[in-house]
């Protein structure tokens, strides 16, 4: 069934606060910092060595004992994936495949999927060896690569890497046979994922889908491309206190990885099965910033401004009926200003007046996960009529006029505007609003 | 969200192309009908001991024909040069300035965007040298710190960053000031047909007038090769690399890689008509669907694939008995061609085996991300000549394979409906229907 308006049933998140959306939340409600030092790798040599990275899981133990075989062939990213996804759809009350083969309560050729998903990067560990048979006085030496190195590639190894993979393994383990795309857009895919599920429902493609976005940033290479890139915080420092969006005394970004996914349903589908309806997609807006591709936005912040506008005219509201703001807010000082800059264009005069809720401060820069792991964040302040305090804001960087709230707030939330942008340009703007109507 | 009050028709007003049989749109299409192959030896780099020798490269390209400053784009990838060139074609023709850093052409560039089917890009000296640095080999393991110091010491951000897959898109919105809805996909080998899907759809619901869609990848780089090589997908016929690709032959034993960029301009009929814009087909259906069912492999019985061309049919409001031609995947693989072939017979019932299929992979290679809108272009250019391209190279036909697969010589005849077909490793299905605009 076509139906415009497009709602969220189900919550699924794996972040540097936890293995759940009750640990993560929880985390975010206390103020909370998931930062510390990098354990995925001996961080040594890198001016800062912190990052956000989830706990401790085994993923063996997070897929159906059917599929525990396969884990062999997926990449951090994709068991990320999985695992916040699994959990979307289970807190959406859908029986799948996955959970229970006889007692399927959706139809598989009507469930979509948008899952947002970084470049992968290569385990190095995993090349080494190949590398190793091809060297040449100290180089790679490719006629012994093509004859010697490659065979030390495992053979299903590009399988792992492909970024379609993510909902690949997600489409399996659920038998989601539905459209399925994977947005490729740095740190705004997330947002774009969950913004054309959504338009894949409304237009009667779909009437289910699993969207979000999950990426595992915390490798040597992701890690010395962001330094490379000047955006990482370049000195040492207290994790607690290090990562400051907004913040006069910002410094840079502290990456991340985790996945964040939600469960849409169409109003009809929803309603028809007495789901439990967590909030509305209201709004989708996008832009690009038209500059250098390694930034991320304009000075003034015009990609974001036009973004937030059209999120805004989607949804039908006017900037004063805001409740809260989730920016990308990464700490990195010029990202962190133009973004000010263009949602007080956006916004106008409500731009003091609208409380604004960083999370990286928190959880890190997650990459194509960020985006999902910020609406997963908004609709569960929305439920709980809570924003809570702002971490690491103490006065705002000059020329920052957002309305960055450090202490904790109980409130009716109706609309909630969620931002990212990223490296390439593409920006986008996300507007959920409470669900008015009866919850189930 | 807002309910689109009309649903807009979406026409495709621009072409363009850069790809292993030519580097414009009629010398790609004169290839095509003329059966010429775009594969050789590699030349990119020494594959000389790989399974692989050979690839369908793009030859004497140079992006800086195309663009204001190339110093804006001197560090991008291959993919994203090519789409460089095969965008700046498709907006001449659609009247698109790209071309001053001021556009007279009176569009607005908010109601402009970019969607492309794209991948990362190559890694470099560097990454290797790094974990060179790195490797203890004797104990198996990796010296972070050496690895960490030679990365920075060798490494450029600016550089790094032209990997990510949104280069390409990112690329074309500087060029062009496209500043609507613009985005990246990667769905493996139907990405680009996706983008165009896509793209298609949010001028439909009036987020865009116009979207600049299409697809750019190269993956012959020694990892690309290295993946597809020991997954076994890639032909190993080195002694003959123009008749490698041989999609539905009996002695077909995979796909010939090939890089390149394909960008179709899609438009709103409104938008086409008030600015003048001469139309070369109407994009009438989209479907999409998943597999869901192995990561290595397609599901038996094509379930994906057919439920994505029926989406299409009904997105389009067509049956399968309207469609004249089908562009088909067919990559020459195994697989591939013998799945694609059931998926048909099951959608086109008594009509599979009086519809043409026919793949131009055969000629052209398989472009990955760019393979579908390249492919998309030919079928539009199949209903502009009323001549569907051929399968070359069809010479030993696989006896359990039994469609009009249209071997060896184009054949003239009516063609107004084309269905276009793409499917990704990981079980991503996308088909396009694009019919004669009237």
């Amino acid at each position: 069934m076509s139906s415009a308006r497009v709602v969220v049933t189900g919550l699924g998140a794996v972040s540097p606060l936890g293995l759940s959306v009750e640990e993560t939340w929880a985390g975010l409600n206390a103020g909370q910092c998931g930062l510390g030092r990098i354990r995925a790798f001996d961080p040594t040599g890198f001016p800062c060595e912190l990052a956000g990275e989830v706990p401790e899981y085994r993923i063996q133990d997070r897929v159906p004992r059917t599929y525990r075989k396969a884990v062999k062939l997926m990449c951090r990213d994709i068991e990320l994936a999985v695992m916040a996804a699994g959990e979307a759809l289970a807190n959406a009350g859908l029986i799948t495949k996955a959970t229970d083969p006889e007692k399927v309560n959706i139809d598989p050729t009507r469930v979509a999927s948008n899952v947002g998903a970084g470049i992968i990067c290569c385990d190095l560990v995993e090349l080494a060896p190949a590398v190793a048979a091809s060297t040449t006085d100290g180089r790679l030496n490719l006629r012994r690569w093509g004859k010697e190195g490659l065979e030390h590639i495992t053979p299903l190894w590009l399988l792992k890497y492909l970024p379609n993979m993510l909902a690949c393994h997600i489409g399996i383990i659920h038998d989601l046979q539905g459209p399925s795309n994977t947005l490729t857009c740095g740190e705004a895919s997330a947002h774009l994922a969950l913004g054309e599920a959504a338009q894949v429902i409304a237009r009667g493609a779909a009437d289910v889908a699993v969207a979000g976005g999950a990426e595992a940033k915390v490798n040597q290479l992701m890690m010395l491309r962001q330094h490379l890139l000047g955006r990482a915080v370049a000195k040492a420092g207290d994790p607690a206190t290090i990562c400051r969006p907004f913040d006069a005394n910002a410094c840079g970004a502290i990456f991340g990885e985790g996945a964040g996914m939600v469960v849409l349903e169409g109003l009809g589908q929803a309603q028809a099965r007495a789901a439990r309806i967590l909030a509305e997609v209201a709004g989708i807006g996008q832009s690009q910033s038209i500059g250098p591709v390694r930034e991320r936005l304009e000075p003034d912040g015009r990609s974001l401004q036009i973004a937030a506008a059209k999120a805004l005219a989607d949804a039908e509201i006017r900037p004063e009926d805001l409740d809260l703001i989730i920016p990308h807010g990464t700490g990195a000082p010029a990202d962190d200003l133009a973004e000010a800059r263009g949602l007080a264009a956006a916004l106008g005069r409500a731009v003091q007046d609208v409380p604004v809720w960083p999370t990286k401060s928190m959880l890190g820069t997650t990459g194509a996960a960020a985006g999902g792991l910020d609406v997963v964040a908004a609709v569960r302040a929305i439920g709980e009529s809570v924003i809570p305090p702002a971490r690491n804001f103490d006065r705002p960087m000059e020329g920052c006029r957002l309305n960055v709230v450090t202490q904790r707030r109980e409130m009716r939330i109706r609309n909630v505007l969620c931002c990212s942008y990223t490296f390439g340009g593409q920006t986008a703007a996300v507007v959920l609003k409470a669900w008015e109507g009866a919850t189930r | 969200m807002k309910t689109p009050t009309t649903k807009e028709r979406v026409v495709i007003t621009g072409m363009g192309i850069v790809c292993p049989l030519g580097n414009d749109v009629p010398t790609f299409w004169e290839g095509v009908l003329s059966g010429r192959s775009g594969a050789d030896r590699t030349t990119i780099f020494d594959a000389s001991t790989f399974p692989t020798t050979f690839g369908a490269e793009v030859k004497n390209y140079d992006f800086r024909l195309y663009v204001r400053d190339s110093r804006e784009h001197e560090k991008c990838g291959r993919g994203p040069a090519f789409a460089l060139g095969a965008a700046v074609q498709a907006c001449r023709q659609a009247g698109i300035d790209s071309e001053t850093a001021q556009p007279a052409d009176g569009i607005d560039r908010t109601r402009m965007g970019i969607y492309f089917g794209a991948g990362e890009g190559a890694m470099g000296d560097a990454f290797f040298a790094s974990i060179i640095a790195g490797w203890d080999a004797q104990r198996g393991q990796m010296i972070w710190q050496r690895n960490t110091e030679l990365g920075f010491a060798c490494m450029e951000g600016a550089r790094e960053v032209e990997q990510e897959p949104n280069m390409a898109a990112a690329h074309v919105a500087l060029l062009t000031g496209a500043r609507g809805p613009t985005r990246s996909c990667l769905t493996a080998c139907a990405a680009s047909t996706q983008a165009v899907g896509e793209a298609m759809m949010l001028i439909r619901r009036g987020d865009a007038d116009l979207m600049i869609a299409g697809g750019a990848h190269s993956m012959i780089h020694p990892l690309g090769v290295t993946g597809f090589n020991r997954l076994t997908a890639l032909s190993t016929r080195n002694d003959s690399p123009t008749t490698a690709s041989r999609p539905f032959c009996a002695s077909r034993d995979g796909f010939v890689l090939g890089e390149g960029a394909a960008v179709l301009i899609l438009e709103s009929l409104t938008s086409a008509r008030r600015r003048g814009a001469g139309v070369l087909a109407e994009l009438a259906g989209y479907g999409s669907s998943s597999d869901a069912f192995r990561v290595t492999d397609m599901h038996e019985e094509g379930r994906g694939p057919v439920q994505a061309m029926r989406a299409a049919l009904a997105d389009a409001s067509l049956t399968y008995r309207d469609i004249d031609y089908v562009n088909t995947h067919g990559t020459s693989t195994q697989e591939n061609d013998s799945i694609e072939t059931l998926a048909i017979k099951t959608v086109f019932q008594e009509r599979a085996r009086q519809v043409p299929v026919s793949s131009i992979k055969s000629m052209l290679g398989h472009l990955i991300g760019a393979a579908g809108a390249a492919e998309l272009i030919a079928s539009v250019l199949a209903i502009r000549d009323n001549t569907v391209p051929a399968t070359a190279n069809l010479h030993d036909p696989d006896p359990k394979l039994d469609l009009d697969y249209v071997p060896n010589i184009p054949r003239r005849m009516p063609v107004n409906t084309v269905m276009k077909e793409s499917f990704g490793f990981g079980g991503q299905n996308n088909v396009v229907i694009v019919k004669r605009f009237t």
